[in-house]
């Protein structure tokens, strides 16, 4: 592969080689992946053997190196770029490919059957969207399907409603929102989907579109160029019902809560407070805060398609390391408020034996024992 | 004046600048032919000595009453053709110049079009030039006095400077005291010597001036006039201050580390910034190396790391702060001295050591077993009673997890917080990174675009002491020109009004951007102070009564430059 094209296109010339990306990145301490020394080699060399880099899956995006970066060269990008180049090339390993194939025949990586989207809600009335309304939420591929992530959905379905907030989703018609497409290099599906989301949620008509998902929240508010629709987490929406009253809480949750940041939410678009006001709201539960919070948040490693793909990683998992540093604080409970970090944390849990000790729960999970 | 035009024509080859493009020959030859044209000729170099005295030749030989210098940008040479015409005898307003380099050769290719347009740019300003009548150059008194902003180093050594030569000084200080943040520190790169003996004498020697007048505890509220007149309201002085020259030596912020939340700063005792290592310092220096203790225990490993709000281009400081990397190495090699048993190491990526003394001083850091590892630390968090730095080693190529006791952030400067409010209060730009802006990075770096108002020190930018004096000496003594001369040039292409035109409708005095006009209260008619105005016309073109004329500039001389073009 040739260096020069992809240098240009992502004005990787700015770099000055200070090692912040790198130096921030915790995959880097793990396994080969270098990014400060990917960009020297894209510098320096005329052609570039992508297939000899195993270590580009490695990459959560979770973007400390584009957060961190004093030149504004967005690292990450490259790699996503790199992925472009073996997506293209049909070399890339078969757990990715699996969960590509998945979302373009059934719009969700983990090829569950498109009529079987709204099983989350079973038992529940929910509205279609396209009969109007002002709150489009979007569900996302996870909550949809995971049985563990489902009761999140069920959670801020039974809120919004009780908040009296007019909401619908697109029940079998939601489709997934591309953002680890994207990510995993296959920038041909992401554009279609684009496509055919932007129209499809446009044609509602609706004010705000609310994700359960940091990642679905991310692409619908930074890569689709929705101008006139507000994209919102949904611990942006709940914090504001709970600040406005609409949202009451009538049980108490005693227990002592610490607050794991996803990268997503919080690094790349910055929503730290929301849901700690949401977590504070919830009469007594005592916030406690790990060392690394906020824009120190350590990567759950399941973004960027990690969900997918097995990695070179053969130290400890960030996420092992993550519960211990959450059990540390002395919590019961350890919050989250993305269907990714849900589920690798609650994995962790197991494996590092702290079932006795931590219960990993996602945000609406809590606030709706205290409904 | 002599009725009839007898114009000469002067095209500049500017080396190949313009020659390579333009068929000067060809551009002279057409030339002669333009109505009122005595003589057209071209010459290798128009703007040197033998380029002038060709001119100033002509000027006597054939009686020439105007000038047509057909070369580079009017910025960039017309006071020199002014200056050569004047000394032939020629009232300076009467060389008028056509731009065919930078508005022509430099933006063409093609020779024949570009040959052409030089050609019409040419007739253009001949017939401009037919047109132009003499104006009277005038100059305007100034009250020999001076008021500097600031009293740091910058400010004291430009106030010094001023008051030695004779003239008295305003020094204008917002705090209770003299000395700015040099006084905050403790001992200065490279010689180590302590701040308190050379602030001391300097500080000593501004008070004791007979010249200068100390203001503390108060602040310019508003500025008006010009150069050679300025009138400076400060609070608490109940008249305003007349001088006729402005220092500006404000000074800068220091960066909050709080802006970057990843550093930890705030949050761990075990990190500090530079400026309170300094006040750790100087307090060891008094006491014993205990006061570096973090936690109950001296530190057995120092980290520093640079660039800490500098050359960040996501906070909106692209600059390089200029003297992280000396402090640095001026506080690493002290705590190598105080705390022997301690391991110290500088986190950098690039050393910059460009003042006087600053490389030897740095290999002298690094020869005491100051450690300086290539790399910048991404992150900092705890491990029990230390701190983590997250960071790579670029030059291993390696991710490191570095343990230390103590960090020092090099934290860089920034604009002064208000520095908005006396950019507006005198008018005066400010770059895009904030700090003041001078005319020209290079070649004019005091002044500004109010005349009369000068830079000194870390407002324009950062800068060390040995640079803020260099500049701050440079201030005064461009301060000082039109103090010494006593008088100041005016523009004389100035608006004039016609006051049996004029209706008294008062827009110009709302578009001027100078102030230079207002409603006679007497006679409600338009007046143009034309020590003030500065010629750009906006008053002429707003004029609905066709009342004020823009000398130099006026509808006879332009409209007969937009007919040659067209014609």
């Amino acid at each position: 592969m040739k260096t020069e094209p992809i240098t240009e296109q992502l004005e990787l010339f700015g770099c000055i080689q200070c090692g912040k990306c790198t130096g921030g990145c915790p995959l880097a301490r793990k396994t080969e992946l270098n990014i400060r020394s990917m960009i020297y080699n894209m510098l320096v060399e005329p052609e570039l053997d992508v297939h000899a880099h195993p270590e580009l899956w490695d990459c959560t995006t979770c973007f400390t190196c584009v957060v961190r970066c004093p030149k504004d060269v967005r690292p990450a990008e490259l790699i996503i770029s790199l992925r472009g180049q073996l997506v293209e090339s049909g070399r890339i390993p078969e757990t990715i490919g699996t969960a590509l194939m998945g979302i373009f025949r059934q719009g969700n990586p983990n090829g569950m059957a498109r009529e079987d989207r709204s099983a989350w809600a079973q038992g529940m009335e929910i509205k279609d969207a396209r009969q109007g309304c002002s709150v489009l939420y979007h569900v996302g591929c996870i909550p949809s399907y995971d049985l563990r992530v489902q009761p999140v959905a069920r959670a801020l379905a039974r809120a919004l409603t009780e908040a009296g907030v007019d909401f619908g989703t697109l029940g079998t018609d939601e489709n997934c929102c591309g953002n680890e497409v994207r990510r995993m290099g296959e920038e041909g599906l992401f554009e279609m989907l684009v496509e055919e989301n932007g129209e499809l949620i446009r044609s509602v008509g609706a004010d705000r579109l609310v994700t359960t998902s940091p990642h679905c929240f991310n692409t619908f508010k930074n890569e689709y160029g929705f101008d006139d629709i507000e994209v919102l987490h949904y611990t942006q929406l709940v914090a504001e019902l709970i600040e406005q009253g609409r949202l009451k809480f009538t049980k108490e949750v005693k227990a002592k809560v610490t607050y794991h940041d996803p990268c997503f939410l919080g690094k790349q678009n910055g929503v730290f407070e929301e849901p700690r006001a949401i977590i504070k709201a919830i009469p007594g539960v005592e916030l406690v805060e790990m060392d690394r919070n906020r824009e120190r948040s350590l990567c759950c490693e399941g973004g960027g398609g990690r969900m997918w793909v097995e990695g070179t990683n053969k130290e400890e998992r960030l996420a092992f390391q993550r519960v211990h540093e959450a059990a540390d604080t002395g919590a019961e409970i350890l919050a989250v408020a993305c269907p990714f970090c849900l589920l690798t944390l609650v994995d962790a849990v197991k494996v590092q034996g702290l079932e006795e000790r931590l219960k990993v729960m996602d945000i609406m999970e809590i606030v709706n024992l205290a409904l | 004046m002599d009725p009839q035009p007898r114009i000469g024509v002067y095209i500049c080859h500017c080396g190949v600048n313009i020659a390579a493009t333009v068929d000067v020959k060809a551009v002279a030859e057409f030339a002669a032919t333009l109505p009122g044209v005595t003589v057209a000729r071209d010459y290798l170099y128009m703007c040197s000595d033998p380029g002038q005295r060709l001119i100033q030749e002509d000027i006597k030989a054939h009686n020439l009453n105007r000038v047509v210098v057909a070369s580079c940008s009017p910025r960039m040479h017309e006071p020199t053709f002014r200056g050569a015409g004047e000394q032939a005898g020629l009232n300076p307003y009467l060389v008028e110049m056509a731009n065919i380099r930078e508005q022509c050769a430099w933006v063409h290719s093609d020779r024949g079009l570009a040959t052409d347009k030089a050609k019409w740019l040419v007739a253009s300003v001949v017939a401009k030039a037919a047109r132009l009548e003499p104006l009277e150059a005038r100059e305007v008194g100034v009250t020999p006095e001076a008021l500097v902003i600031g009293g740091g180093v910058a400010g004291m050594t430009a106030a010094l400077d001023i008051a030695e030569a004779g003239f008295p000084v305003y020094l204008v200080e917002r705090s209770d005291h003299l000395g700015g943040r040099v006084a905050d520190l403790n001992r200065i790169f490279p010689t180590l010597e302590r701040v308190a003996d050379l602030l001391g004498p300097l500080t000593e020697r501004v008070q004791s001036h007979p010249n200068i007048t100390v203001l503390l505890n108060t602040e310019v509220t508003q500025v008006e006039g010009y150069v050679g007149n300025f009138e400076v309201t400060v609070r608490g002085v109940e008249e305003p201050l007349g001088v006729g020259a402005l220092v500006i030596a404000t000074g800068y912020d220091v960066f909050n580390p709080r802006r970057k939340p990843e550093l930890g700063y705030g949050q761990y005792p075990n990190v500090i910034t530079s400026l309170e290592m300094e006040h750790r310092l100087a307090a060891a220096e008094e006491s014993g190396p205990e006061v570096l203790a973090v936690n109950g225990r001296l530190p057995k490993k120092v980290a520093f790391i640079q660039c800490v709000g500098s050359r960040d281009v996501q906070l909106g400081h692209p600059y390089c702060s200029r003297v992280c990397c000396m402090y640095t190495a001026k506080q690493s090699r002290l705590v190598r001295e105080l705390l022997p048993e301690a391991e110290v190491t500088v986190f950098y990526m690039d050393v910059r050591t460009f003042a006087k003394g600053a490389e030897e001083f740095y290999d002298e850091a690094r020869k005491k077993r100051v450690l300086y590892r290539r790399g910048m630390v991404s992150e900092i968090y705890r491990r029990g009673e230390r701190v983590i730095l997250a960071g790579e080693d670029t030059l291993l190529g390696r991710p490191f997890d570095f343990e230390a006791d103590l960090v020092v952030l090099a934290v860089g400067m920034e604009p002064r917080a208000d520095a908005a409010e006396l950019s507006s209060l005198l008018k005066l730009p400010r770059s895009s990174d904030g700090f003041f802006l001078e005319i020209h990075p290079k070649m004019r770096p005091v002044d500004t675009a109010v005349d009369g108002v000068f830079l000194a020190g870390c407002c324009q930018g950062p800068k060390d002491i040995p640079d803020t004096i260099a500049q701050a000496k440079a201030a005064a003594s461009s301060a000082l020109i039109p103090l010494l001369r006593g008088t100041v040039p005016a523009e004389s292409a100035t608006a004039v009004v016609d006051v049996e035109m004029c209706a008294g409708c008062g827009m110009c005095v709302e578009v001027c951007p100078y102030g230079a006009a207002d409603l006679d209260a007497l006679w409600n008619v338009s007046r143009i102070n034309p020590v003030l105005c500065k010629g750009c016309g906006a008053c002429a073109a707003t004029c609905p009564s066709k009342a004020i004329r823009l000398q130099h500039f006026t509808p006879d001389q332009v409209l007969a430059q937009v007919d040659a073009l067209l014609g």
